[in-house]
This record gives structure tokens, sequence and C-alpha cells, in this order.
């Protein structure tokens, strides 16, 4: 029997993991840039969280859990302004997002072919 | 002075967790270098409450949970969105939401959580006014509800 702890962090790391994937089915399935924006915002936070929990766990009280930890905050501190800077420069350059009603009237010429 | 001090705690601490050597000598090298950056920041007079906001620690252990499960419970949404069957449920929308942040410290700490949290994307500040993409309408509801807004504020505190 592995010892709870170990489990606790292949669950976080496979949960994590799961995420990433979704993030990463959400880049193809999306519809336009700033949407995408958002599903690698999900691999940016609760993927990436939970992989370095996950590996925290499976480290315990030691130097290379206290690096992860440092890891945990500059990502926290690093990815939105990643996201940021890619929306702003989007938008700046003129790329219109999609919105609700566009997004619907481009289904609706999608269905008729 | 106290911004001194923080800083070169911030930097000590960095050194030495990333170090693992720990004899006198190499000790030393660290605090020499520490020292330096200190110096230089001094130099080009950005420390101050700005670079280092540390009249926000006593307030930033209630705000940061909040933060943390707002964004787990907008992962999985958004992830429900993604993985919705056929297409995927999503009404962009593009909108300005006020804010009511008395620095630029307390504005910039409001947009990066926007923008932490998936689903919302902050991509200018003007004026008293963030400009968000939001996945889809709801989304942008709840935030133009303003309680991140309000949050925020709070963390920030009183006009000093």
């Amino acid at each position: 029997m592995a010892h709870p702890v170990e489990v606790l962090s292949w669950i976080c790391i496979l949960v994590g993991s799961l995420f990433v994937i979704i993030g990463g089915i959400g880049l193809l399935r999306l519809p336009d840039f700033y949407t995408r924006i958002h599903a690698a915002g999900i691999t940016d936070t609760l993927g990436a969280w939970l992989i370095l929990l996950g590996l925290m766990l499976h480290e315990g009280f030691t130097l290379n859990a206290a690096k992860l930890a440092t890891l945990l905050f500059f990502l926290l501190a690093t990815s939105p302004l990643g996201s940021h800077a890619l929306a702003k420069a989007a938008f700046l350059r003129g790329l219109d997002p999609l919105q609700g009603r566009e997004l619907a009237d481009r289904h609706e010429v999608d269905d008729s072919e | 002075m106290k911004h001194s001090v923080a800083l070169f705690t911030l930097l000590m601490a960095v050194w030495l967790l990333n170090s693992g050597h720990y004899t006198p000598l190499i000790i030393g090298f660290g605090v020499a270098s520490c020292l330096f950056v200190v110096w230089l920041a001094r130099r080009m007079e950005i420390v101050d409450d700005e670079a280092l906001p540390i009249h926000l620690l006593a307030r930033l252990p209630r705000y940061l949970p909040w933060l943390a499960l707002e964004v787990v419970k907008s992962n999985l949404d958004v992830a429900r969105r993604i993985l919705t069957p056929g297409r995927p449920d999503v009404s962009p929308r593009l909108f300005d939401a006020p804010t009511t942040q008395h620095t630029d410290l307390g504005r910039v700490l409001y947009a990066n959580s926007i923008t932490l949290t998936p689903g919302t994307v902050s991509i200018r500040v003007h004026g008293a006014a963030i400009t968000v993409h939001a996945i889809a309408e709801d989304v942008a509801d709840s935030l133009l509800e303003g309680g991140m807004d309000r949050r925020v504020s709070r963390l920030e505190g009183e006009p000093r």
C-alpha cells in the first residue's frame, strides 16, 4: 500500500495534467484569438498549480519543496503579465474580438454550408 | 529604510533558497551581492511603496485564498465551456469595468487579478476603467457585479 501523501501527490499531478490537456483542447476548439487566451489561462493557473503542488507533496519538507514554492509565487506574478501583453498587443494592432452576436451570425453561415 | 530592509530580506531569502551551499564564504558572497543590488535599486530610486508594497502584507492573507478559490471556480467553468459537446459554450464580450481603487498599484492588482482568473483578460487601463475581454456574457456580468473590485479596494486600504 502506497503512502497516502504519495497517492495525493499523484492525484494532484494527474488532475493538473488533465487541466493542461483541457487547455490544449481549448486552443483548438475556441473560435478566435481572444477566447483562446482564456484556454491558455487554464494551463497557466490550475494546470501548473496542481502539478507544482503534487511535486511539493512528493518532496515533503525539503529545500526543493521551498524552491517549488518560489516557482509558484513567480508563476502567480508573471503569468497574467504574459496573457495581458498578448491581448494588449493584438488589441492595439486592431484585431477585433468576435463578440456574442457576431459569433452566432458566423455559426449560421457555417450551418448553411 | 523600511523598504530597503524588506528588499534585502527578500533578495537574501531567494538567494539562500536557490544556493544550497551554506559555507561562510559563499553566504558572504550572497550578502555582498544582495547589498549591491539594494544600493543599485536605491540609486535608481525604485525602492518605494509601489515596488515593495509591504503595507499590503498584513491584508494579503485574506485576499489570496479568496482569489485562489475564484481562480479554481472559473477554471472549472471555462473547462466546462471548452468541453461542451458540439460547439464550445462561448459568447465573448468586450466591455469596460469600472474601478474604485485610488492608486495605480491598486488598479494593477485588480487588472492582474482579472487576467489571472480564466475567462476574463484585462486588455488596457484607461482612466479609472479597465477594458476587459470575457469568454461569455454571464462571466462578464459576474465581474461587473464588482465583488472582486471591492475586495481589491479593501486590500489596498484607505487613502494615505
